[in-house]
């Protein structure tokens, strides 16, 4: 007999560990061995986080830890959007387009240092994400997607069209960062800022806002609660990201253009979030650091390399839409054992 | 006089788009991100029964669309019936399938002027001193056939009773006995037909590209959503309003803004209309 199956006879039960209180992320610690329990893994995640860099052997590889923390940003927005929110953003590129474009702009035009324009970028380019996606904001249903899905091919078009905005060549020249090291390191800071913080406002009050406004929205108006106005300020923080990652790339590549609105930065977040596992912030930061390796390998096939990565996420969504953290997670807080029914 | 026939043959294109699309998203609610990808591959299907396997065009075509039929319940039958019923997981398949196909062909080399078909009979014709290509009357024959073929079919045959009922109200529809699953896949299929049937009416008045299946997308969706979402009256008007203020844009002030327009109408219609011209039937489902 299958040693894994469960039959009429017997079946799985999970128990949870003693240090869990009730719910989730409430625990009783009484012991250090407890207390490692429950820090290694954050722990072994920042200071593997840090590591990366010194490990890396090439310059290529350095700079690609940079791309994969960009990618990164997107896809904790994309999760903290789709699984606590409830919007689901299929325009990625539109953020990050939205950022590497001001970025650009305000460093050539005004010519500021790159310790302005990304945090300005960041700001500026949420501010304006939002407002172009608020119509779609009162709304339940796909039109969130529809739009979101719609802003980056239109707006790539309108530039190339217009030959605004540098047009099909983008903006040249853009400032770099002045080493390799702060262009590493800030941005691993930025993503572990990010993502711990995400992980506390998703349990704060307006954390319990937002998955109200997911599971059931009338609750949330009956309590006299704007939900256009929570959805906006979602969407805020979640294009915030993105917009951080496009100006980050704009002065990573000292370059912004048309292909900051393509189709990778809207499909590799998606993705990395489902193998991952949505819903659980670490899970998408785990498949960047799969998925954006990987497509580095696959350069050579083009745009192969998108057919490659939405089979993956079609397989996953199908097949194990729980994704690689969540299965871990699971493995790591309970036990299992068989038990005859 | 322009305007007025080119205005009617891009309306009939853009209500042959949204078509399939509202039909499937109108009937089993998945909204099929999917189309424009279908759009494409059925493009290059007859093209290649015609080029490579040497098929006769009406054959082509005809195999062509019962292909899409089975390609649609493929989908159904085994993607979509999996994620069924969890929207984020609905969307993000459809969009997976889509790019997947695209992209596909891109990397495959399909583009630029290599790929058309041919059209369906040669000539035109001069309305009211305009000379119109033959090709486009086609356009707005079969846009009319289409149009008067779905009235007929689901108010005068039981499958398109059947499909409007599960439109309206799924839970009472299963409890009369019709199958949801079924019909979803009724639904794709025929989706995907129209798709198809609506590629082969428009490709050959331009060449095959990949980029327009993002286009086709967009417009049908754009269509659907002035329309209201699920209402097939709606689309048609919509794609009416849209088609006729598409060709005025590109007639007085530049064809670039051709893609804008599809955008501002979806983004004022959100504004003032949320649920569209016609979607007055789940408007309270869709509004918060």
């Amino acid at each position: 007999m299958d040693k894994n199956r469960v039959t009429p006879e017997r079946r799985k039960e999970r128990l949870d560990r003693g240090i869990k209180v009730r719910t989730e992320g409430i625990y009783a610690i009484a012991s250090w061995e407890e207390i490692s329990y429950l820090v290694l893994p954050r722990l072994l995640l920042i200071v593997g986080l840090l590591l990366l860099p010194l490990l890396m052997p090439s310059l290529y590889w350095k700079r690609v830890i940079s791309i994969v923390s960009i990618y990164a940003l997107l896809a904790l927005g994309f999760d903290f959007l789709a699984h606590f929110v409830g919007l689901v953003s299929l325009g990625g590129a539109f953020f990050v387009g939205t950022g590497g474009y001001i970025a650009a702009i305000l460093n050539k035009a005004f010519g500021l240092s790159p310790t302005f324009t990304i945090p300005m970028a960041t700001l500026a380019g949420a501010a304006i994400c939002t407002l172009l996606l608020l119509p779609a904001l009162p709304l339940r249903g796909v039109y969130f997607a529809i739009v979101t899905l719609m802003y980056p091919l239109v707006l790539a078009r309108i530039i190339e069209a217009l030959n605004i905005l540098g047009g099909t060549d983008g903006i040249l020249g853009v400032a770099g960062f002045p080493s390799r090291w702060i262009e590493q390191y800030l941005i691993l800071l930025i993503i572990i800022l990010a993502l711990f913080g995400l992980r506390r406002l998703v349990n704060e009050d307006i954390g319990l806002v937002f998955r109200g406004v997911k599971d059931n929205d009338q609750a949330v108006r009956a309590s006299g609660l704007s939900i256009t106005f929570y959805k906006a300020i979602a969407v805020f923080i979640a294009s915030g990201l993105g917009s951080l990652g496009g100006a980050y790339l704009s002065h990573i590549y000292m370059w912004s253009g048309i292909s900051q609105f393509a189709l990778d930065f809207s499909i590799i977040p998606i993705a990395a979030t489902v193998i991952g596992g949505g819903g659980t912030l670490v899970g998408p930061l785990l498949g960047c650091f799969i998925l954006v390796p990987v497509s580095e390998l696959l350069r050579a096939f083009g745009t192969l390399r998108i057919v490659f990565y939405s089979l993956i996420l079609m397989l996953f969504i199908m097949f194990r839409s729980e994704g690689i953290m969540v299965y871990a997670q699971r493995k790591y807080h309970q036990f299992e054992r068989w038990v005859k029914v | 006089m322009d305007i007025l026939i080119y205005g009617m043959v891009n309306s009939f294109s853009l209500a042959l788009m949204a078509i399939g699309f509202t039909l499937v998203y109108g009937i089993s609610r998945l909204p099929n991100f999917a189309h424009g990808a279908l759009y494409v591959v059925t493009g290059f299907l007859v093209w290649s029964f015609l080029n490579i396997l040497k098929i006769h065009y009406i054959f082509a075509i005809l195999l062509g669309l019962l292909i899409m039929g089975l390609i649609g319940a493929f989908i159904y039958r085994f993607i979509l019936i999996r994620v069924r019923g969890m929207a984020t997981s609905e969307i993000i398949a459809t969009y997976a399938l889509g790019l997947a196909v695209l992209e596909f062909l891109r990397w495959k080399g399909f583009k630029g002027m290599t790929y058309t078909l041919p059209v369906f009979i040669e000539g035109s014709v001069s309305i009211g001193g305009t000379p119109v290509d033959l090709q486009r009357l086609i356009v707005i024959g079969i846009g009319i056939i289409v149009v008067a073929f779905m009235w007929l079919f689901t108010h005068f045959n039981k499958t398109g009773l059947a499909l409007r009922g599960m439109a309206q109200d799924e839970h009472a529809a299963m409890m009369l006995g019709i199958d949801s699953d079924w019909m979803a896949v009724i639904a794709m299929a025929m989706g995907s037909i129209l798709a198809g049937l609506s590629a082969i009416v428009l490709l050959p008045l331009g060449n095959i590209v990949v980029e327009t299946g993002y286009n086709v997308l967009i417009l049908s969706i754009a269509v659907c959503i002035v329309g209201g979402l699920g209402s097939w009256v709606g689309a048609i008007l919509a794609a009416f309003m849209i088609g006729f203020i598409q060709i005025i844009t590109v007639a007085y002030i530049q064809s670039h803004f051709h893609m804008v327009v599809a955008l501002l109408a979806i983004i004022i219609t959100l504004i003032l209309r949320p649920s569209g011209l016609f979607g007055r039937q789940k408007e309270l489902e869709e509004r918060v």
